[in-house]
């Protein structure tokens, strides 16, 4: 007799014959190329990978996972930082990346339908000859997905202005945890019932697969101004950034570096930067021309008012494109001055600024490690970068500490854990400071609606699973940030 | 013990319904006026535990919004929650309670030249009452609606658990949005009693370009308009049951920016404007009675607004509304019931065609109760689990949601 195959035998056999040759793969070095997205050090093998090309290879795939018990992830390019895409070792991760056709955009509706494998940056080269582009952009546009962008909610430097990912998803075609296939949304807003979409967004994949994305377009504007700043330290970068909001402007995107963030893009891509520099800011202005202009002669204004040595405003697209050229490129940048790092991703309120980055210099003193600093000042979203150097006994344990201890900092200003990387594998540990059990009870009576037996993306966001049809916890403890001394809760 | 007398000993003021306090025409036995979110997770445990069904009302301007229900056992007051517990204007953020009038909070941000990007179609709504019922104005065109503005919110379940998620960053990915979830819910997934909004700043001038255009220009002049790259605030239209339309530009920027900004906007219209530092009509629903009136409210894709504006008024209705966004309200001349339910049917057809949808949004309670006020929804039966997730025992305000939720 032979014994009872395995879920994921059974799972493989269903979907060897459903699904077309090739979308299916189980062979053990193909699979190891599989085992991370873009945080590298965690790492797990699926146990088998599909490559889903269409909604029916998603719903066929999922389906049978479903049937058998078995978890599946699902993946776009693997460029997340959180490691929100970590395979399954039982499980099937099912790769998205060749679901990629832009299939409708309508410029009078400001709309396209996009399949989930579309890289992001497409979407704005299909359009902008029509003068429309998709506005999130996370620095790894040219490469990540829109089904990426959807799970993580993504944002980018510019959604100080125009919103993060959830406020450019009109509608979405869903596979539900069960196999089943449902829309969500309309082509027009407020679509009536529950904002579930919207819930949807940023659920980091726990909730199911989307299949189909209708993506909000947005106009080019009239005019970009875009100009670098140096200061002698980042005290003085931040007061020109309190000026230029306080004074009722919403730059599209106000960027901060440090100096050894900006030591590393010299380094990297030689960008350039004034130099001396304690502090860059890279200040962008949109809209209208004549308010453009406006804007520029006041945040300028506010920006030598705060100490500013230098001011070098973009002439053309190519000199606005050196300028972020070296913002952009600051994470891998680290790489040229240490040999390994941690990238952070926290938030506060901006007004903190000077005394989070003054703790975070003392915090990374006492550990023995470095910290460089490239974040969106405009909304105080920090990524700190941790360096060091595994190579150095204890020095990968202080990183780890510092860079958990900068969460922290990040919670006792009445911030929060991550801004726009997502919780995923990395961050749920980290959960339960933010979040009292009841709060996360109740998320979780969000994920037993669309999952009631946990099979996608498990392990994710929630730093336990509930069973579905626990009553919620009674108890009326302090809040966690309350509790700890922390903070008053929000 | 009776439930009145029940929250007493809890230190929570409670009394008999009043003629006031008709909800969808049902005396209610008791209203409740918590004045914290401690006290609204009390009272809610108290009702839940006598399987006792709960409406909520801030200024109960909007009672009259969604499906009609049962006579409620009890009514959440929470017009006693009515504090502003933060404004953070560096930060540009605020954190209310959702008994607080909108109006009363605007004129706090104001004082620092912030506001909250939400208009007040309805005046005398709550926050809370705004959140609820997804109401939105003009300026959505330039700041989203509640969804894209609320970044925090504490709710109470109906077994009385007190939840939070967001927090008071704009920028926050940790954890479920549940707010996204509350917003429109017209109170029947949980009690919203705190939110956290993002805040805008106030530019220093605003102005209106404005036409009046034959109903045969209105689809090239609103093309022509949506994608001018003027960045307005607000694009709205207006057309009379016996008029022409008129469309309306909403411009906001520096003293500086803006009479270029006028003169391009101009240019655009094509046809003779007027430009005026403020106009009544756009603020305002087309009904002057939202507790006792009829209003739809009809969506579509943009490029299909001059086309359902059309076909609405060619139905006898007045439309008004965000031709930027393609949400219009309109009402109706009708008078019979027949009339109201033929009428919707044919703009359900016609607004489902473009994408949207046609729906009643206030009407009488013995209108409500006799007609489907939602239509067609997507994604219902996940809408019924969360339900059945959130509140099990269907004590939040039943029959008033899609569905019969």
């Amino acid at each position: 007799m032979t014994q009872p195959a395995a879920p994921i035998a059974a799972v493989l056999e269903q979907l060897r014959s459903a699904l077309a040759p090739g979308r299916v793969i189980d062979d053990p070095t193909q699979l190891a190329t599989y085992d991370c997205d873009g945080l590298l050090h965690y790492r797990v093998t699926p146990a088998l990978v599909v490559l889903a090309h269409d909604a029916d290879d998603v719903r066929l795939a999922v389906r049978a996972c479903a049937q058998h018990g078995v978890p599946f992830v699902a993946r776009g390019s693997g460029t997340g930082l959180s490691g929100g895409a970590l395979p399954h070792a039982d499980g099937v991760l099912l790769v998205m990346s060749g679901f990629r056709a832009i299939t409708a955009v309508s410029a009078r509706d400001q709309r396209a339908v996009v399949d989930p494998g579309v890289i992001n940056l497409d979407v704005s080269a299909r359009t902008r000859p029509e003068g429309y582009y998709f506005a999130p952009d996370p620095s790894s546009q040219q490469v990540c997905t829109i089904g990426g962008n959807v799970a993580e909610n993504s944002g980018g430097a510019h959604c100080l202005k125009y919103g993060f990912t959830a406020a450019h998803v009109l509608a979405a075609d869903i596979v539900l945890p069960d196999g089943e296939r449902i829309t969500l949304g309309t082509t027009a807003p407020d679509a009536p019932g529950y904002d579930v979409l919207g819930a949807f967004v940023g659920s980091e994949g726990t909730l199911g697969i989307a299949t189909s994305v209708t993506v909000r377009l947005t106009r080019t504007p009239a005019a970009v101004e875009t100009f670098l700043v140096g200061f002698a330290d980042t005290d003085s970068a931040g007061a020109a950034v309190s000026a230029i909001i306080g004074a009722g402007i919403v730059p599209a995107a106000i960027e901060m570096m440090d100096a050894l963030a900006i030591e590393a893009a010299e380094a990297a891509v030689a960008c350039n930067y004034p130099a001396g520099a304690g502090a860059v800011l890279v200040v962008e202005l949109d809209g209208p021309s004549d308010e453009v202009a406006a804007e520029v002669a006041a945040a300028e204004q506010h920006c030598r008012d705060a100490g500013a040595f230098e001011i070098r405003v973009a002439a053309n697209d190519e000199e606005r494109q050196a300028i972020w050229r070296g913002r952009k490129s600051a994470f891998a940048a680290v790489g040229r001055i240490s040999p390994d790092y941690i990238v952070q991703d926290g938030v506060i309120p901006r007004t903190a600024l000077p005394e989070v980055l003054r703790s975070m210099a003392e915090l990374a003193r006492e550990r023995g490690v470095r910290v460089a600093n490239v974040f969106h000042a405009g909304d105080g979203n920090l990524h700190p970068l941790v360096l060091f150097d595994e190579r150095v006994p204890g020095q990968a344990a202080a990183a780890e500490d510092a860079s958990g201890a900068i969460l922290d900092l990040c919670l006792e200003h009445g911030g929060s854990i991550t801004g726009e990387h997502g919780v995923g594998a990395d961050k749920a540990k980290h959960m339960p400071k933010m979040f009292t059990a009841e709060d996360l009870g109740t998320m979780q009576l969000v994920r037993c609606a669309f999952d009631p037996t946990g099979i996608s993306n498990p392990g994710k966001v929630f730093p336990t699973p509930r069973l579905c049809g626990e009553v919620p916890g009674k108890r009326s403890a302090a809040h966690p940030v309350q509790a700890a001394g922390l903070g008053e809760v929000f | 013990m009776e439930l009145i007398p029940a929250l007493h000993d809890l230190g929570i003021d409670a009394r008999p319904g009043e003629p006031d306090d008709l909800v969808d025409d049902h005396e209610v036995p008791c209203v409740a006026f918590p004045v914290s979110t401690d006290q609204v997770s009390a009272v809610l445990r108290e009702a839940n535990s006598r399987r006792a069904t709960v409406v909520v009302r801030g200024h109960g301007t909007k009672l009259a919004f969604g499906g009609a229900g049962p006579a409620p056992d009890l009514l959440l007051d929470l017009s006693r929650c009515d504090r502003l517990l933060e404004h953070a204007p560096g930060d540009l953020i605020a954190r209310v309670e959702a008994g607080m009038p909108l109006a009363s909070l605007q004129e706090v941000l104001h004082a620092s030249g912030q506001r909250l990007g939400i208009d007040e179609p309805v005046p005398g709504s709550t926050v809370g009452g705004v959140v609820a019922t997804n109401l939105s104005g003009p300026r959505r065109l330039h700041t989203g609606t509640a969804r894209d503005l609320l970044i925090g919110v504490t709710v109470v379940l109906a077994d009385g658990t007190v939840a939070h998620s967001g927090g008071k960053v704009v920028k926050n990915v940790a954890g479920y949005d549940l707010g996204k979830l509350l917003v429109g819910s017209l109170g029947t997934l949980a009690v919203i009693t705190e939110a956290t909004f993002r805040l805008h700043p106030v530019p220093a001038r605003a102005q209106w370009v404005s036409a009046s255009a034959q109903p045969d220009a209105l689809e090239p002049l609103l093309a022509r308009l949506c994608h001018s790259q003027l960045a307005p605030s607000a694009l709205e239209i207006d057309w009379p049951r016996d008029g022409v339309p008129t469309v309306a530009m909403l411009l906001e920027g520096s003293a500086d920016g803006i009479p270029a900004r006028i003169a391009a906007a101009q240019a655009e219209f094509a046809m003779p404007t007027t430009v005026d530092d403020d106009l009544d009509w756009p603020w305002q629903l087309p009904t002057r009675d939202v507790a006792r009136g009829i209003c739809l409210k009809l969506t579509c894709r943009l490029g299909a607004v001059a086309g359902i504006a059309s076909a609405a008024h060619d139905l006898g209705l007045h439309v008004r509304g965000a031709a930027g966004t393609g949400v219009l309200y309109a009402v109706p001349g009708w008078t019979t019931p027949e009339s109201l339910e033929s009428g919707l049917r044919t703009l359900r057809d016609l607004t489902r065609q473009q994408g949207g949808s046609a729906v009643l949004l206030t009407a009488p309670a013995l209108v409500r109760r006799r007609l489907d006020v939602w239509g067609p929804v997507n994604g219902l039966a996940v809408m019924r689990r969360l339900k059945a997730e959130f509140d099990p025992g269907q004590l939040l305000s039943p029959g008033r949601f899609v569905g019969g939720i």
